[in-house]
């Protein structure tokens, strides 16, 4: 039939399409939507004009169709066109045709210019922010374009690029890039600089003798430094050992690992510069022996006294001389230095420097690096996406051994199946009898453990008043260790209970539970060390007056860091070993006890707090604590290796590892700091013993010494200025601390706003890419984006256009209906002008028509390109009452009622049908 | 390594530092070689055209047990079949070292879960990635709901597939995978 061609919307062939130059966007498409009047009107002068051939209807069809095949019949009993050409003309010419089609080639261009920009590019307005100063592995991905030329285009850019940087710059970005070693070989011949390449070249025709010889050494070079590496290695402290406990158990016991690898070097830091100016100085001038050394009896080992009293281990053995001094000033006691005048040494003033400054150093590498794990484990917006994170991010390529990868399948399904649980759960909401229950669960379980934790608070504070009534002979050492046994035992015990007591109550998230559990115990171990503070620095200062409390407290120390490492030996002993032996024996259990992480870590946590307390009373107390932390480490890789199985909780290791590194930082550092700022400034130091005996405070001995200075001269007097206006004042450190808060209000501020950012530029990015596609669920209830609010003002005008045409084209068929109010109807009148017939009222016309809509109209709409495919499809449909989109109905808006009123069940004959 | 013969020359050696973050080229190579002794000779200087197969490959104990390895081996090869030259050999240690940079490793941990462009294929390959996690032992609605999910999570333009930047997007959200 002759009209079929003419109807179809064959956008993409016509050649008004407008190429290149002036692309157009739906936006260009009001203009032509407000000239739709002025169109048909002039479609209506030219139809008057010309004058119409109409072919006479029969009166059978009068009332059209519903279906295909009534208009099949309409056409076939003919056997020839309905339509003259006239018609055909008028129609094919008619505004919705002629508009529709610009709009679809509009459309369509539009579509694919924006496909091509976005393969092109990508989005260039969130690619370019920040992403310039480094390449982004986005610009290389190939795989995306498939055209040939433009990925040799884009090759040659790369080479280009790569030509200008440096060879170091060049190997490093060759090394981060997806590419093939093969690829990145032959880009790197590319990129090499030709002159030397020639240079090569030549060396290799003429000297190819002396190349060889050249090519030897610099391969034996290369293997030396192979070798040295290699040794580097294998100094590197337990690498081996570490990918071993990787590889069983996953990422999660090797955090614990990797945190004891931590604490020794935060130990090595502390001990090195006390080592070097305190002990070292100390130990190549030894003070003279107060009185005689107590024979070593294996005791001391444990008690800390005995022998080591008086040795460098103590506060007590350093002197209080200025060390070096020419023989001719008369100081108590110290010895004379060889040789006169080389530099004299205050051993007061290098002993509170010292520990000050190895403070300040760890202070600094502590809120360092915790703030560098802060970075790395919690990022902005990192709360959501656990699904997709457990999917994808969860499995850990470490692990090789055959159980450790079964347990960790187990473990996954596990958390995907909570996660569903839980996600089930929150769809409808717990009772309120349920949660009441909950509640009173949880405030049970916390009263206890609380309680716990006052009761052993209690006791250890009643055991050390005994321990101070009851005071011990020298003989009797081993009496002392009573009160750190008390303590330990304490500290071993009430975790097991919490434990005990935690499993009644049930929390949401295994994290939660893992945290509160943390907590618990840090609360009891926080407060018994408190107490201890407390016992040593405000009751046993004050009985042991003609002591040296200060060796007291060290030695106290020193006793509780020994039990400490027995106390964990014998945890590590009973807790895993002998309960491997008894689950497997007697309970004939397959499973291994799990390694407790947390709690673990809480011991090392507290064994370092034990050592920052004790460093100013006895400064080899670091040392201790590497030894003990070496033994540790062989000591639990063995039994965790023998006895244990990785964790069945879901460990998120870096964000675990944060936690603790804070925990390190806020009570344990800060605490010690504390109580040693305490007792250098308030607490009176022993008169009898220590590089402080004749001072009021620790803090004196800097006092002095800045009165000596002021007494030297002027050259050195700005520093008594400093410290009298700067030190002494108050007002200085208001100053830096207001100015500290000030700059942590502005970064709080700025972090928001960058927050902020973050969120405007996600809602950008659906903004951009919704159109292309159906909107989600969830934009689809709340908000539609801008653009597919443009998409959809577009379909719809489009849809009421070819509303239109379907009701005045079907009036004009029905013999005598043309609308009058229309200017096409009015021109179309007078043809019909002879027919007897009243014209049929808008809504008569509805009433006549068969309601139930063919499928004209989305089929129509859908010969449009993709992109309004794509949004017709799922979202207008063609139901009895008209046209709804999304569900929502259409109001009429500013469009001829008619249009409306002859709208529903209306069909026109496209031109496929026949 | 060549402390017997020659292995590589030194060209060669200079251009396979351009893709190696570990200095340990000769150790890899004799690993590669240890996997198929007949296959590969001891001399590389004149580059022969050798693949060890898949078979080998699975069966070393870093990939033995890994749930993804065939996968891991068909990202790795250049036909896609798993069997790899002494390049991807190089190439797939450099990546899955330690070194190795985090935007390099999310590039190809996207091509290893093939969370490819084609939400159809996508999807098909999310099933497959969790049926792989969690040894198919749990039931098809909760693969199909965890799916959803995932999607619903991590498809940040919002265009019903994953692409690489959504990909790169969630890993920078989990510090721990992959290091």
């Amino acid at each position: 039939m002759s009209q079929s061609p003419a109807f179809v919307l064959n956008v993409l062939e016509t050649p008004e399409d407008p190429e290149g130059s002036q692309e157009p966007s739906p936006y260009d498409e009001s203009e032509v939507h407000d000239s739709f009047h002025q169109l048909i009107q002039e479609q209506s002068r030219w139809v008057a004009e010309e004058g119409l051939e109409l072919q006479q209807r029969q009166p059978g069809t009068g009332a059209l169709g519903a279906s295909d095949d009534d208009h099949e019949t309409l056409l076939g009993p003919e056997g020839a066109p309905v339509y003259s050409m006239a018609t055909l003309r008028i129609l094919a010419s008619m505004p919705s045709r002629t508009i529709g089609r610009s709009r679809g080639a509009i459309i369509s261009q539009y579509y694919s210019r924006t496909v091509k920009l976005r393969r092109r590019a990508g989005r260039p307005q969130l690619r370019d922010m920040g992403r310039s100063a480094r390449p982004s592995l986005r610009l290389y991905d190939l795989e995306l374009d498939s055209a040939v030329l433009e990925e040799e285009e884009k090759r040659g850019l790369l080479v280009k690029e790569l030509q200008s940087l440096t060879a170091a710059q060049r190997d490093h970005m060759l090394r981060g890039m997806p590419l093939s070693l093969a690829e990145k070989r032959s880009l790197r011949e590319e990129s090499r600089p030709p002159r030397g390449k020639r240079r090569a070249q030549r060396r290799r025709g003429l000297l190819s003798c002396c190349d060889q010889l050249r090519d030897s050494c610099v391969l034996a070079s290369h293997n030396l430094g192979l070798a040295l590496l290699s040794g580097l290695q294998a100094l590197m402290p337990w690498r081996y050992a570490l990918k071993r406990i990787g590889g069983r158990f996953g990422s999660s016991v090797l955090s614990y690992f990797l945190f004891l690898k931590t604490l020794l070097a935060f130990n090595a830091l502390l001990l090195l510069p006390l080592l070097a100016f305190i002990v070292g100085v100390q130990a190549a001038f030894p003070p003279a022996p107060a009185g005689p050394v107590p024979t070593f009896t294996g005791l001391e080992l444990l008690t800390g006294g005995g022998h080591f009293t008086h040795s460098v281990m103590y506060y007590g053995y350093y002197s209080n001389a200025t060390l070096n001094q020419p023989c001719a000033s008369p100081l108590n006691g110290s010895q004379c230095a060889p040789e006169a005048g080389s530099l004299p040494y205050n051993m007061p003033l290098a002993y509170l420097f010292t520990l000050g400054a190895a403070f300040f150093i760890t202070c600094i590498t502590l809120v360092y690096s915790m703030s560098r794990s802060f970075g790395e484990s919690y990022r902005v917006g990192s709360t959501s996406g656990v699904h997709a994170i457990t999917v994808f991010c969860s499995w850990d390529y470490k692990v090789t051994q055959r159980w450790a990868i079964r347990l960790q399948h187990d473990n996954i399904r596990t958390q995907l199946k909570e996660l569903l649980a839980e996600w089930q759960s929150r769809q409808r909401p717990r009772s309120a009898c349920g949660r009441l229950q909950q509640v009173a669960v949880l405030g049970l379980v916390w009263l206890l453990c609380l309680g716990t934790t006052l009761g052993c608070t209690l006791a250890v504070y009643t055991f050390s008043e005994l321990m101070i009534e009851s005071p011990v002979s020298a003989e009797r050492e081993a009496v002392l260790l009573l009160l750190p046994l008390v303590v330990c035992l304490l500290n071993l015990g009430a975790p097991y209970l919490f434990r005990i007591l935690a499993a009644l109550e049930r929390h949401d998230s295994p994290v939660l539970e893992v945290y509160v559990a943390i907590c618990r115990n840090l609360i009891l171990k926080m407060v018994t060390l408190g107490i201890l503070c407390y016992h040593w620095l405000g009751r046993r200062v004050g009985t042991l007056k003609d002591q040296c409390w200060e060796n007291f407290v060290g030695q106290e120390l020193y006793r509780l860091m020994v039990m400490d490492f027995i106390f964990m030996l014998l945890d590590t002993l009973l807790g895993e070993l002998v309960w491997r032996l008894f689950s497997e024996k007697q309970l004939k259990r397959k499973g291994k006890p799990e390694f407790d992480i947390a709690g673990n870590v809480l011991e090392l946590i507290y064994g370092q707090t034990l050592t920052w307390l004790g460093v100013l009373f006895s400064p080899l107390l670091p040392a201790m604590q590497i030894i003990k932390l070496l033994l540790l480490f062989y000591i639990k890789k063995a039994s965790l290796m023998a006895n244990c199985q990785a964790p069945r909780r879901p460990w998120k290791a870096s964000h675990m590892s944060t936690v603790f590194v804070s925990l390190l930082c806020f009570p344990s550092f800060l605490g010690a700091a504390v109580f040693l700022c305490y007792a250098v400034w308030q607490v009176k130091p022993s008169s009898t013993c220590g590089p402080f005996r004749t001072l009021d405070t620790m803090y004196e001995a800097g006092k002095v010494w800045v009165r000596r200075l002021e007494k030297a001269g002027p050259r050195v007097s700005w520093l008594p200025w400093v410290h009298r206006y700067l030190v002494e004042d108050t007002f200085p450190i208001y100053l830096v601390s207001a100015l500290l808060l000030a700059v942590i209000y502005l970064n709080i501020q700025v972090v928001k706003g960058q927050r902020k950012v973050i969120c405007l530029l996600k809602e950008q990015i659906s903004n951009v890419s919704a159109p292309l596609s159906p909107p989600p669920k969830s934009l689809q209830a709340s908000l539609l984006p801008r653009i597919w609010a443009v998409e959809r003002d577009c379909l719809l005008s489009e849809f009421y256009q070819l509303r239109y045409i379907v009701h005045i084209h079907q009036s004009w068929r029905r013999p005598g209906c043309p609308s009058a109010r229309t200017p096409l109807g009015r021109g179309l009148q007078r043809c019909f002008s002879d027919d007897p017939t009243p014209n049929p009222s808008p809504p008569e016309v509805a009433q006549s028509c068969p309601v139930g809509c063919p499928s004209l109209l989305p089929a129509q709409l859908l010969d449009l390109p993709s992109p309004l495919g794509q949004v017709t499809a799922p979202t207008v449909r063609v139901t009895r009452a008209g046209v709804c989109l999304d569900g929502r109905g259409l109001s009429p808006g500013p469009y001829p009622a008619q249009v409306w009123a002859g709208g529903s069940g209306a069909r026109v004959s496209d031109g496929r049908s026949p | 390594m060549g402390n017997k013969q020659t292995v590589f020359t030194h060209e060669q050696l200079e251009a396979y530092q351009v893709g190696m973050m570990d200095q340990a080229i000769g150790g890899l190579f004799y690993r590669y070689q240890d996997l198929a002794p007949q296959l590969v000779p001891l001399d590389y200087t004149s580059c022969p055209d050798v693949k060890v197969p898949y078979e080998l490959i699975g069966s070393m104990p870093e990939l033995k047990d890994n749930p993804f390895r065939q996968r891991i081996a068909q990202v790795f090869s250049e036909d896609g079949d798993g069997h790899m030259t002494l390049d991807n050999f190089l190439d797939m240690f450099s990546v899955m070292s330690e070194m190795a940079p985090r935007d390099l490793k999310a590039y190809y941990a996207f091509k290893i879960y093939g969370v490819c462009a084609d939400p159809r294929v996508g999807k098909w390959e999310r099933t497959q990635t969790v049926t792989k996690l969690t040894r198919g032992e749990l039931s098809t609605e909760e693969v199909s709901l965890i799916c959803e999910k995932v999607l619903d999570e991590a498809d940040g333009d919002h265009d019903g597939r994953l692409s690489l930047e959504d990909f790169r997007n969630m890993i920078l959200r989990a510090p721990d995978f992959l290091r």
